[in-house]
C-alpha cells in the first residue's frame, strides 16, 4: 500500500497539522511516512499545502506530480490541484468558498461541509479534523485507535484535553461526507 | 674575578619567568610586545595558572605570540580571536582564556567579534596592543592611526575627511554592560610597565572570578612602522598617542554594571 | 524500546547532536535551517547533557567559535545555509589547515547571492572541492532521508574525529523542512575532560599540564618547505579517506543499461523515476553517492563497463556530473555521461527525469547500442 496525497488550502485551516496527524497515525500503524510542506513565498501568499505519503515500503520522491488523493479546501487549490489527481483517484473538498466545483469525470469526488459543521460544533478549530474524518471514511487506511495515538503524539501535552473533541469531529466527518461521483 | 664567578644563584637579582620561553623574539628592538609578553608570563607564573591558561594569538605581529609563552595556544584568523576565545572559554569555563590582539585585528577587521564578545560578557581577558598602525604588513593605516599621522597608505597623513577619525574602541567597549574592567595602560617606562602589570593582574583575577570581560589596552610604539628610533618612538608616543588615548581605568565595575564616569 | 518519532530534518539534526554527546553548537539564524538552533534552544541540552548552545553574532563568528572549541578537543558543530556557508569558508580552511575535527551542516538553498530560500544542491563544488582557500577537503555526507539526517550527525563526528578533519553534512531545504519517521539514536555520554586529556592531549588546547609540552593550534607555517610537508600529509590523509570511507547505495543497477546518479533530495526523486522508467520498459538503475567526498569513483568505473549511459540528476547547473565524467574517463570508458537538473530552488519531478533520460539517450534507446566516439 502506498498512498500519496496532497492537502491544500489557506494557512490557518490546519492544513499542515492535519497532515502531521495523518503522518503520525501512519507511524502508529507501523508504516513509512513523509510529510513535505510547501514553504517560502507560497506561505506568504496565503495558501498552504502539504504532501503526505504513507507506505508499507521505503518512500521515494517527496515531489509528486500526480496524487492518489487531493484534499482541497479553497478555490486556488482546486484550480491548481484538481488536474493533479491520478485517474481513478480521489478528490475531497469543502464547498465553502468554492465557486467552480470539480468537473473531472475520471476520478471519485467527495464533499464535506466541514466549515459549517465546525461552526455548528461551536469550535471552528476542529474544521481540519472533520475533513480528516471524511478522508478516513473514504480511505480507511488507518484505524481510529491509531489516529487517537497519532493525536496524542502530535499534539503537545497541554492540548491533550482536546483529543475527545477532535475524535468527535473525526466521527462527524465520517458521517457527513457525501459522495458526488464514484468511479 | 671573571664573569662566570658572578653567575651564581645567590647573586641573581632578576630572572625571566619560567613561563616565558627561552627563545629569541621576532619583534623589532624597542617594540612594546616583548614587555607585555614578559608581564603576562610573570603573572601566569605568579598566579599559578599555567595549567589552565589558553591564549589566542591574532593575525598581526603577535601571530607568533605562541612561541614565547609556555601555555596552550590557538592562532586565530584575522580579527576573530574573541570568537575563538569564546569557543574555548565556553567549553572550559574554569580555564583562563585570553586574546592578544593588535589594533588592526581588534578595531578594524575584528570590530564585530570584539564588540559581541564584550557584549556577551565572555569570561575572557582581551589584551589590546594599540600602536596606531599595521605593523606586520608594513605600516599601513589602522583605525587607531592619529589624524595627520603618516603611514604607507596615508602618505600625506591621515585625512579625516577621507579616512575617518582615530577610533577609541576601548571607550566603546567600556559602554557595554558585559565588560567589568576596562583600562588603558602603557609600558614605555618602568613605572608604566609596573602599573600595567597591576592592571593585567586585576584583569586576570576578574576572569578567574568570572566577572565578565576584562579589556586592557596597552598604548604601544611601533618604531619600525613609525620610522623612528625606539627612544624617539617613546617620546612621540607620549607627545601624540597618550593625549588622544589617555591612560587610566575607564571602567571598574561588575558585569551588567555601568561605566564610572571620570 | 526504539524511540520512533515524526520529525523535521532540521529538528532531527539538533536531537541527534544532543544524543551523540556533542559538546557545543554555535550558529547563526538563516532560512531554511533555523529550526536547528531553535530546537536546541527549546531542548536546553545544557540542563541535560551539559552541551553548550550559543547564538553567535554572525556565521563568521560561529565558525571561529567552532574553531576555538574544536581546538580545545571538544565535539562541536555548526549549521547554516548556503550564503552562511560561504561566510564560514575561511574558517573551514583554518580548521582543515589546523587539522581539527568538527561537524558543519549546510542546509542548501538556491543561489548565487541571496538567491532563494528553496532547496538546492548548488553548493556541491563548494563542499567537495574545498570551498575556502588552499588545498583541503571536507568529508562530505549527503543524507537522503530524515533518518539519515539523524544517522549522519554521529557518523560525521566519528569520521571527523577519526581523521582530524572537518566533516560536512550537505543537505538541502527540502530535507530540512520535511518530516519523516525517524528512529532516534540512544544517548551517548559526552567525553569527560580527563577523557579528552587522554585522547586528544597531544594536540588539544585543554590547558597545559606540567606533564606535557604546550599545544599550539595553528595553520600558520612560515617555512614553505615545512608547509609543503604539511600539505603532503593532508593529501595523504585525503587519499586514505578515499580508500576507506566511500559510501554509496545502488538501486536496481544490476541489469541497468542507464544509470541515474543523484544524491540527497534528487536521489529520492530518481528512485521514483527508476520505477516509472522500468514500467516503460527501460532498464534504469540509480547510483546514490552517500559520501560526496570521497566520491564513489570505483563503482562508477565498474558500472561504466556495462552501462549504456549515465545521467547525473542534480538541483544545480551540473556539478557532480564533472566528477562522474572524471571517473568514467579514468576507467577508459567512452560511455556517455549526461546531466539533467533544475535550478533556483526547483526540485525536478520524477517524470521530468524520465523525459530527460529518454531525450538525452534517444539514440542509444532507439538503436540499443552504445554510441562510441
Amino acid at each position: 500500500m502506498t498512498e500519496e496525497l496532497i492537502i491544500a488550502g489557506f494557512g490557518g485551516q490546519g492544513v499542515l497539522s492535519m497532515g502531521k496527524i495523518l503522518a503520525y497515525s501512519g507511524i502508529m500503524e507501523d508504516k513509512e511516512v513523509t510529510w513535505f510542506p510547501s514553504y517560502g513565498p507560497e506561505m506568504r501568499g496565503g495558501t498552504a499545502n502539504v504532501t503526505v505519503i504513507i507506505s508499507d515500503k521505503r518512500i521515494s520522491s517527496p515531489i509528486i506530480k500526480h496524487f492518489d488523493t487531493a484534499i482541497i479546501l479553497n478555490q486556488q487549490s482546486m484550480d491548481k490541484f484538481e488536474k493533479s489527481v491520478k485517474t481513478g483517484g480521489i478528490l475531497l473538498y469543502d464547498p465553502n468558498g468554492i465557486i467552480h466545483p470539480p468537473t473531472r469525470t475520471d476520478i471519485s469526488i467527495f464533499k464535506v461541509d466541514a466549515t459549517k459543521t465546525a461552526v455548528e460544533m461551536g469550535n471552528p478549530r476542529v474544521f481540519n479534523m472533520i475533513v480528516f474524518g471524511s478522508y478516513l471514511k473514504i480511505r480507511p487506511i488507518l484505524t481510529l485507535d491509531n489516529v487517537e495515538r497519532g493525536l496524542q503524539k502530535s499534539l503537545p501535552e497541554r492540548y491533550h484535553n482536546t483529543i475527545p473533541l477532535n475524535l468527535e469531529a473525526i466521527k462527524k466527518g465520517q458521517e457527513l461526507v457525501e459522495s458526488l461521483l464514484e468511479v | 674575578m671573571v664573569l662566570k664567578d658572578l653567575i651564581k644563584p645567590e647573586n641573581l637579582v632578576y630572572g625571566k619567568s619560567k613561563v616565558q620561553e627561552d627563545v629569541y623574539m621576532h619583534y623589532c628592538p624597542g617594540c612594546s610586545h616583548g614587555v607585555v609578553h614578559k608581564i603576562l608570563s610573570e603573572l601566569i607564573e605568579e598566579l599559578g595558572i599555567q595549567e589552565k591558561t589558553v591564549g589566542v594569538a591574532p593575525v598581526g605581529c603577535a601571530v607568533f605570540a605562541y612561541n614565547y609563552i609556555d601555555i596552550d595556544w590557538q592562532q586565530a584568523s584575522h580579527g576573530r580571536a574573541p570568537a575563538v576565545a569564546t569557543g574555548i572559554s565556553r567549553m572550559y569555563p574554569e580555564n583562563f582564556v585570553f586574546t592578544y590582539q593588535g589594533d588592526g585585528d581588534l578595531a578594524s577587521i575584528g570590530a564585530g567579534e570584539i564588540m559581541h564578545a564584550c557584549n556577551r560578557g565572555e569570561n575572557i581577558l582581551v589584551v589590546f596592543i594599540n600602536n596606531g598602525i599595521y605593523g606586520m604588513t608594513g605600516g599601513q593605516m589602522a583605525p587607531t592611526t592619529l589624524e595627520g599621522m603618516v603611514t604607507s597608505t596615508t602618505p600625506t597623513g591621515r585625512n579625516v575627511d577621507l579616512n575617518g577619525y582615530p577610533m577609541k574602541i576601548t571607550n566603546l567597549m567600556a559602554q557595554l554592560p558585559g565588560t567589568s574592567y576596562v583600562t588603558r595602560q602603557a609600558v614605555h617606562t618602568a613605572a608604566a610597565a609596573r602599573k600595567c602589570k597591576r592592571s593585567l593582574k586585576k584583569a586576570i583575577e576578574n576572569v578567574l572570578a568570572k566577572k565578565g570581560t576584562s579589556f586592557v589596552e596597552v598604548v604601544s610604539t611601533c618604531n619600525s612602522g613609525w620610522k623612528m628610533t625606539p627612544v624617539a618612538a617613546n617620546i612621540w608616543m607620549e607627545m601624540n598617542m597618550i593625549p588622544y588615548y589617555p591612560l587610566g581605568d575607564i571602567k571598574d565595575s561588575v558585569k551588567g554594571g555601568h561605566i564610572i564616569e571620570k | 524500546m526504539a524511540d520512533i518519532r515524526l520529525m523535521k530534518g532540521n529538528e532531527v539534526l539538533a536531537e541527534a547532536a544532543i544524543r551523540c554527546g556533542c559538546d557545543g553548537y554555535f550558529g547563526y539564524p538563516i532560512t531554511p535551517q533555523s529550526e536547528v538552533m531553535e530546537t536546541l534552544m527549546a531542548r536546553q541540552p545544557w540542563t541535560e547533557t551539559g552541551m553548550v548552545v550559543l547564538q553567535a553574532e554572525s556565521e563568521v563568528a560561529a565558525i571561529n567559535m567552532v574553531y576555538g572549541a574544536a581546538g580545545s578537543g571538544k565535539k562541536v558543530m555548526t549549521s547554516s545555509s548556503s550564503p552562511g556557508i560561504s561566510l564560514m569558508s575561511e574558517g573551514l580552511s583554518y580548521i582543515a589547515g589546523a587539522e581539527l575535527p568538527c561537524l558543519v551542516v549546510n542546509v542548501q538553498r538556491g543561489g548565487p547571492g541571496l538567491g532563494t530560500i528553496q532547496p538546492s544542491q548548488a553548493d556541491y563544488f563548494q563542499a567537495v572541492k574545498g570551498g575556502g582557500h588552499g588545498d583541503y577537503r571536507l568529508i562530505t555526507l549527503a543524507p537522503s532521508s530524515v533518518q539519515e539526517m539523524n544517522d549522519f550527525v554521529d557518523l560525521g563526528f566519528e569520521l571527523a574525529i577519526k581523521y582530524r578533519n572537518p566533516a560536512m553534512i550537505l543537505t538541502d531545504g527540502a530535507l530540512g523542512q520535511m518530516m519523516e519517521k525517524v528512529e532516534l539514536a540512544n544517548f551517548k555520554p559526552r567525553l569527560t575532560n580527563p577523557e579528552i586529556h587522554e585522547k586528544f592531549g597531544s594536540w588539544a588546547t585543554t590547558g597545559k599540564p606540567a606533564s606535557r609540552k604546550k599545544n599550539i593550534v595553528t595553520s600558520l607555517v612560515m617555512d614553505s618547505e615545512e608547509m609543503e610537508k604539511n600539505n603532503l600529509r593532508f593529501q595523504k590523509k585525503y587519499r586514505t579517506i578515499e580508500e576507506n570511507e566511500v559510501r554509496y547505495e545502488t538501486i536496481q543497477c544490476d541489469d541497468a543499461e542507464y544509470i541515474l546518479v543523484a544524491f540527497g533530495t534528487s536521489s529520492r526523486v530518481c528512485q521514483k523515476a527508476v520505477e516509472i522508467a522500468r514500467e516503460k520498459g527501460l532498464k534504469v538503475g540509480l547510483l546514490r553517492p552517500i559520501t560526496l567526498f570521497p566520491f564513489p569513483k570505483k563503482i562508477i568505473k565498474e558500472l561504466a563497463r556495462r552501462a549504456q549511459g549515465f545521467l547525473s540528476v542534480e538541483m544545480n547547473a551540473g556539478q557532480m556530473v564533472e566528477d562522474i565524467i572524471l571517473s568514467v574517463y579514468e576507467a577508459g570508458s567512452t560511455v556517455r555521461v549526461n546531466y539533467f537538473g533544475r535550478m533556483g530552488g526547483i526540485i525536478p519531478t520524477p517524470e521530468e527525469v524520465v523525459e530527460a533520460l529518454e531525450e538525452k539517450f534517444s539514440w542509444e534507446i532507439s538503436y540499443g547500442v552504445k554510441r562510441s566516439y
